[in-house]
């Protein structure tokens, strides 16, 4: 919850700017709640929006729970490494 | 005495006897950068009374939504204000075999909750927000929230099967 504003902020920016594929590495977080959560729906309605890709790596148990549990898992392009989801 | 218990109605007076059961009280402010420290409050504890990683992170995940939810919408993101956490365990019958569990009592001293209004949003919608309470639901096998005087308290409880002896504290025995 507590840093989820600037990770929304950052992540729409790279959305924005970087064309057509944005590679996030989660592998560094430990824990994500329903406001993060919602900033990678943001991220993913962005994304389709413009016509481009959103892949998410490096998801924690937590973080992949959390996605399972709101049904979001499927939605989005999920690999386990930076270079499957890089190769992708 | 601190903020919160100078408001506690005699409902809640009435329950606070019970605190000689419960494993754990936590009094904080309603910042956020405080969730982590309920969070690795409560992680240690969880793991102590044998529940296994995925129900750890379950009902850490759930009480996380909750008070996040009390700062938000109880409190309109006001950074001071009470929040109390009890964890306590508890017991129940089924099938003549005793399930073991823990329940977690949050307190806070915001306006009443009107629970005809609460409703998790449909899980089909791709859109953001409204995910906290599909959160808790998926997370808890008990979810109930009281007005108690003038705060509100929500009642989280998980259950499992543990071997005796795992925790030094007594339980309350009801559920």
């Amino acid at each position: 919850m507590s840093n989820s504003p600037e990770m929304r902020k950052t992540l729409l920016r790279e959305l924005r700017e970087k064309g057509s594929r944005v590679i996030l590495n989660l592998s560094g977080v430990a824990y994500i709640d329903s406001s993060g959560v919602a900033s990678l729906v943001e991220g993913l309605k962005a994304s389709r929006e413009s016509g481009s890709r959103f892949i998410l790596f490096g998801l924690s148990d937590s973080a992949r729970e959390v996605l399972k549990i709101s049904r979001l898992l499927k939605l989005f392009e999920v690999y386990d490494d930076e270079n499957q989801a890089i190769a992708s | 005495m601190n903020h919160i218990e100078a408001k506690l109605s005699p409902n809640m007076k009435s329950t606070s006897k019970l605190s000689r059961a419960f494993l754990l009280k936590l009094e904080l402010r309603s910042h956020p950068t405080l969730l982590c420290v309920i969070r690795g409050a409560l992680e240690p504890l969880m793991e102590s009374l044998g529940f296994s990683e995925e129900q750890n992170r379950a009902i850490i995940r759930a009480v996380d939504e909750a008070v996040s939810n009390i700062m938000r919408h109880a409190y309109h993101g006001r950074l001071d204000q009470p929040i109390e956490v009890y964890c306590n365990r508890v017991q129940r019958r089924t099938n003549g075999e005793i399930d073991e569990g823990v329940e977690i009592l949050l307190f806070d001293s915001g306006p009443a909750v009107d629970i005809t209004k609460i409703e998790a949003r449909p899980l089909d919608e791709i859109r953001p927000g409204g995910l906290g309470l599909h959160i808790i639901r998926g997370s808890m096998d008990t979810i109930q929230y009281k007005r108690a005087g003038r705060l509100n308290r929500l009642r989280l409880v998980k259950f499992t099967k543990l071997s005796r002896g795992n925790c030094g504290a007594a339980g309350d025995k009801s559920s």
